[in-house]
């Protein structure tokens, strides 16, 4: 007896390295799910303190173009209100609310990014305080940006579309055709799109948005242009490469959306065995 | 152990984490070169800290630098692998006449070739390690290669101009 714990005395350090590996590889392990707590991550109190900080300093460097494109967002929503607007000989019919309302947007300041890992996050300066849920989409005015992994009361972290396993449910906005949109890791500002059929007729330069399936973002959100088609290894599918819209190396205001329905299609699609990406 | 020691060492640690995650996370050149400069503060423990000390501080400061690149566990992971191979490594170096008693094994006390030889392989290790964990389930091989050897190699730069300027030949900081 005395030789054995002799013997794993002797021992001592590849043990205690044994057991501080086997924790950090059950941190990794159990962090690789989509959604999870946000406490061990950037959006826990103290790292998003220490982030605000620093922001708070950093966000005058690119206080210019953020003025821009918020200013080229405005033109554009101003450009779209004036289709709406009602002209005088016309009669006006209101929708049932059901179909009208299921959509809220709020909006929030990036603090922490990253874009050269393969699994890229965010972190966003509110939190469940601010209504934030996991889960909700997020995108910016040039286009999507990611998804709410994980909440605290005052942060948020976003799985970045730069990440090898976020797929986003999208088509091709002139065909309607419909594919899966996943970063391969490589290039940041390029993406795949994943499971269209050989038989579509695609163009480069053809948008990509999102397809509104998924009931995570509404339809029409731009993710990108078609870049590059090619036949690719599969047989059934198109290799395609997209351009991505939004510019990842300087996001700095999002805007998050919440599907009043999300609740519901989940339901209805669990009930039925559909997965839901 | 002297508390001038321990501040130093504390100090330290928080100066280096500090600078990590505010400053050094985003300076990525070519979209390839990381500075992982908070492997340095391990590297340059004293020499006369054995390895359950400094696993135990390579925990702690993978698990923060972890908490701020929201890749939980990879740092830890690698760092500490780090610090267990260090002391054995440091043994396999050890120069005719052994260390002097708490030394800080740096470039400006061990001398250019000799600190080559000790920290190129331990940054290599390092960044071996945590970009194939980083990228398990993907199949890219030459962009890790390439990502493990230019970080290696920017990290062994910006080790040697850190030492340059801000450490002092013999012990302290």
């Amino acid at each position: 007896m005395q030789r054995i714990l002799l013997f794993l005395y002797r021992l001592r350090a590849f043990l205690l390295f044994l057991f501080l590996e086997a924790i950090a590889l059950w941190l990794i392990a159990s962090y690789n799910s989509q959604q999870g707590s946000a406490f061990f991550n950037s959006a826990n109190q103290a790292s998003g303190s220490v982030l605000t900080a620093r922001n708070n300093v950093v966000e005058y460097f690119s206080l210019a173009s953020v003025n821009k494109s918020l200013v080229e967002k405005n033109a554009e929503l101003l450009a779209e209100l004036e289709k709406f607007r009602m002209p005088a000989d016309s009669v006006y019919i209101e929708l049932d609310s059901l179909l009208a309302n299921s959509f809220q947007f709020k909006g929030a300041k990036v603090i922490n990014n990253s874009l050269n890992l393969s699994q890229n996050f965010l972190t966003i300066n509110k939190g469940s305080n601010h209504g934030i849920k996991e889960g909700m989409g997020v995108f910016n005015e040039e286009g999507v940006v990611g998804r709410v992994k994980g909440v605290t009361k005052n942060f948020a972290s976003v799985i970045s579309v730069l990440h090898t396993d976020l797929l986003i449910s999208s088509k091709i906005e002139s065909s309607d055709v419909f594919g899966s949109t996943k970063w391969d890791g490589k290039d940041a500002n390029k993406a795949k799109l994943l499971y269209v059929p050989r038989h579509v007729n695609i163009k480069e330069g053809d948008k990509v948005v999102t397809s509104g399936y998924n009931a995570v973002f509404p339809e029409g959100i731009p993710i990108g242009k078609v870049f590059q088609v090619s036949q690719g290894a599969e047989t059934n599918y198109l290799d395609i490469t997209i351009e991505l819209a939004a510019d990842f190396s300087r996001i700095s205001y999002v805007y998050l959306v919440e599907n009043n329905q999300e609740e519901e299609l989940n339901e209805l699609y669990q009930s039925n065995g559909i997965s839901n990406e | 152990m002297s508390s001038g020691r321990i501040f130093l060492l504390v100090g330290g640690f928080v100066l280096y984490l500090l600078l990590q995650v505010l400053l050094l996370k985003n300076m990525v050149i070519f979209s390839s070169a990381f500075c992982f400069l908070y492997v340095l503060y391990i590297l340059l423990l004293p020499i006369d800290i054995k390895s359950i000390p400094s696993m135990l501080i390579a925990f702690a400061m993978g698990l923060g630098v972890d908490l701020f690149y929201d890749t939980l566990g990879i740092h830890t992971a690698s760092l500490v692998a780090v610090a267990f191979v260090r002391n054995p490594w440091l043994k396999v170096l050890t120069p005719t006449g052994g260390y002097d008693e708490g030394l800080m094994p740096s470039m400006l006390n061990m001398g250019f070739g000799w600190f080559l030889t000790y920290s190129l392989p331990l940054f290599l290790f390092h960044h071996l390690l945590f970009f194939y964990i980083e990228n398990l389930g993907t199949n890219l091989f030459f962009p890790v290669v390439q990502k493990i050897i230019y970080s290696a190699i920017f990290v062994f730069i910006m080790s040697i101009i850190v030492q340059l300027l801000f450490y002092r030949r013999r012990r302290g900081i």
